[in-house]
């Protein structure tokens, strides 16, 4: 408030000497992309026979970071007014949930997810007589899925947490005192500004949540990795295969950061 | 007459501290009742009992005919009672004109269309419609204390209350935020102010309060209470206020 006019000038200083379209982080991308090109064009074996591998994998480690993140964004949503609630019961679901989840290593989680927790469930049907239930085959899609959103959301709901408490809590008096209930002050008030505090943080959940989506490879999930030890598994070649499948992941992180910069950007308020 | 407003007997604690120590007090349809007192003394606490931002441990306040006791009723009140605030509270994240209406169409249900012409004509009223596009930290702080009367205003509330509405103003930015509360006062709107502002008491108010440590002290039309007090705390503080 006291400080409107030193932030308009550090806005328009940042516009000046800062191009969006030409700075480290793209040329940092464009350099990543363009040794993956070399590579394939002037050593078109192996690294050509590696991407064309390993290429399916690409679009699952896309598809399964992406479905878990959406579910992370609304599960950890959850968790986190859990956290913030006056209810006893609420309160202490939240909190156990996430000291709980996150002592376990995600590994460890995933594990269960695919090989225990199906086991639980046929027992169920053995014991209770559901055919269903005894037949029950884990899908490793849904296994990777459910394993990473129930560790992540844990993590983000301390983002959502901590998001919701730095908004000054004259924002929420102001809202109830206008008439509205908890829910109409959240959406429509301490939300939309929490968002904005906690983008970087979120974004940066985000490129974790990719970079850990490795780990479905041990549960039967052909992502990057998983294609990356298939390949070299029947070609013997470590170094080549390790240092494509790092380029890979160096090009999907490198452009989520972008993204989240572009979306930040875009969303920041106007002062 | 049925007061508009009617506490009886609140007590407030945090913690081990006292805050309200059986509180009672009428104001009637129209009434523009100004608190002072010394910090500390419960005056903001009072004020936020009114509309249930602060929860009281005993006593009863029955405003406009609904007691503060369910959660629906809770919000019944707080449609009927606007609030400005000492830091204004203004949404910083929405334009001046939609903080003026966007409890218009959320509570009151009223059509985007009509709550803008409705959140025009109050920031008309407040003297700022050419900053209907801005956002709230581009204004000044006059500016943004005058934006959230306007807010108030929009849910046609029957009772406006002001906790400190001038003490985080500028001096020269004191008087603007005044003249609409005296606009205000003039249209027969109820009012209950906190504030040391005495020359905005004496000009609107029909009693001044004197509250400490949780207790109203005296009370009596401004003009006795400033002048003429007959408790010795009020004495002493007006003593040290009055300079």
């Amino acid at each position: 408030m006291v400080n409107s006019k030193n932030e308009n000038n550090s806005k328009n200083g940042e516009k000046k000497g800062y191009s969006f379209f030409f700075d480290r982080w793209w040329l940092l991308l464009f350099g990543v992309l363009a040794i993956i090109v070399l590579l394939v064009i002037f050593k078109p074996d192996p690294f050509r026979r590696i991407i064309i591998f390993v290429y399916d994998g690409i679009w699952v480690t896309i598809f399964t970071t992406v479905v878990s993140f959406v579910l992370v964004l609304i599960f950890g949503l959850a968790a986190g007014l859990g956290r913030i609630s006056k209810n006893i019961i609420l309160n202490g679901m939240a909190t156990i949930y996430v000291e709980l989840v996150r002592g376990i290593p995600l590994l460890v989680q995933l594990m269960f997810w695919y090989f225990a927790f199906p086991s639980v469930i046929q027992e169920v049907g053995n014991a209770f007589a559901i055919s269903s239930f005894a037949t029950y085959r884990a899908n490793p899609f849904l296994m990777a899925i459910l394993g990473l959103t129930f560790c992540y959301s844990a993590y983000m709901s301390e983002v959502y947490r901590a998001g919701i408490q730095s908004i000054s809590k004259g924002q929420m008096e102001a809202a109830r005192s206008l008439g509205m209930n908890y829910f109409q002050s959240m959406r429509f008030i301490i939300l939309p500004q929490a968002i904005r505090v906690i983008l970087p943080p979120v974004g940066n959940e985000f490129i974790t949540l990719l970079k850990d989506s490795s780990l479905v490879s041990v549960v039967a999930v052909a992502d990057i990795t998983r294609r990356g030890r298939e390949f070299m598994a029947a070609n013997f070649i470590p170094i080549q295969t390790w240092v494509m499948v790092a380029l890979l992941y160096l090009v999907l992180t490198l452009f989520s950061a972008r993204i989240v910069t572009w979306i930040e950007r875009k969303t920041k308020l106007e002062r | 007459m049925e007061p508009i407003i009617h506490i009886n007997q609140i007590h407030k604690y945090f913690g081990h501290v006292h805050a309200l120590r059986g509180v009672s007090l009428d104001i009637y349809k129209g009434e523009v009742v100004v608190v002072i007192g010394p910090s500390g003394s419960g005056k903001s606490t009072l004020l936020r009992c009114i509309n249930r931002l602060e929860e009281f441990d005993q006593g009863q306040i029955v405003v406009d005919g609904i007691t503060l006791d369910s959660a629906e009723n809770i919000n019944a009140v707080r449609t009927e009672v606007g609030m400005v605030f000492q830091q204004f509270n203004l949404f910083p994240h929405l334009s001046v004109l939609e903080n003026v209406t966007l409890a218009q169409t959320v509570v009151r249900k009223r059509n985007p269309a009509e709550a803008k012409i409705i959140g025009m004509q109050l920031l008309e009223k407040v003297g700022i419609p050419e900053k209907a596009q801005v956002y709230p930290l581009q204004l000044s702080g006059g500016q943004q204390q005058r934006v959230a009367i306007a807010r108030a205003l929009a849910m046609n509330p029957k009772i406006m209350l002001f906790d400190e509405p001038t003490s985080a103003l500028d001096p020269e930015m004191i008087q603007e935020v005044l003249d609409v509360m005296l606009a205000l006062a003039r249209e027969g709107m109820t009012m209950v102010v906190v504030s040391h502002e005495m020359g905005f008491a004496r000009a609107a108010a029909n009693r001044a309060i004197l509250m400490d440590e949780g207790q109203i002290i005296e009370e009596a039309p401004p003009n006795v209470l400033f002048t003429n007090p007959t408790n010795e705390r009020t004495k002493l503080f007006l003593s040290k206020v009055l300079l």
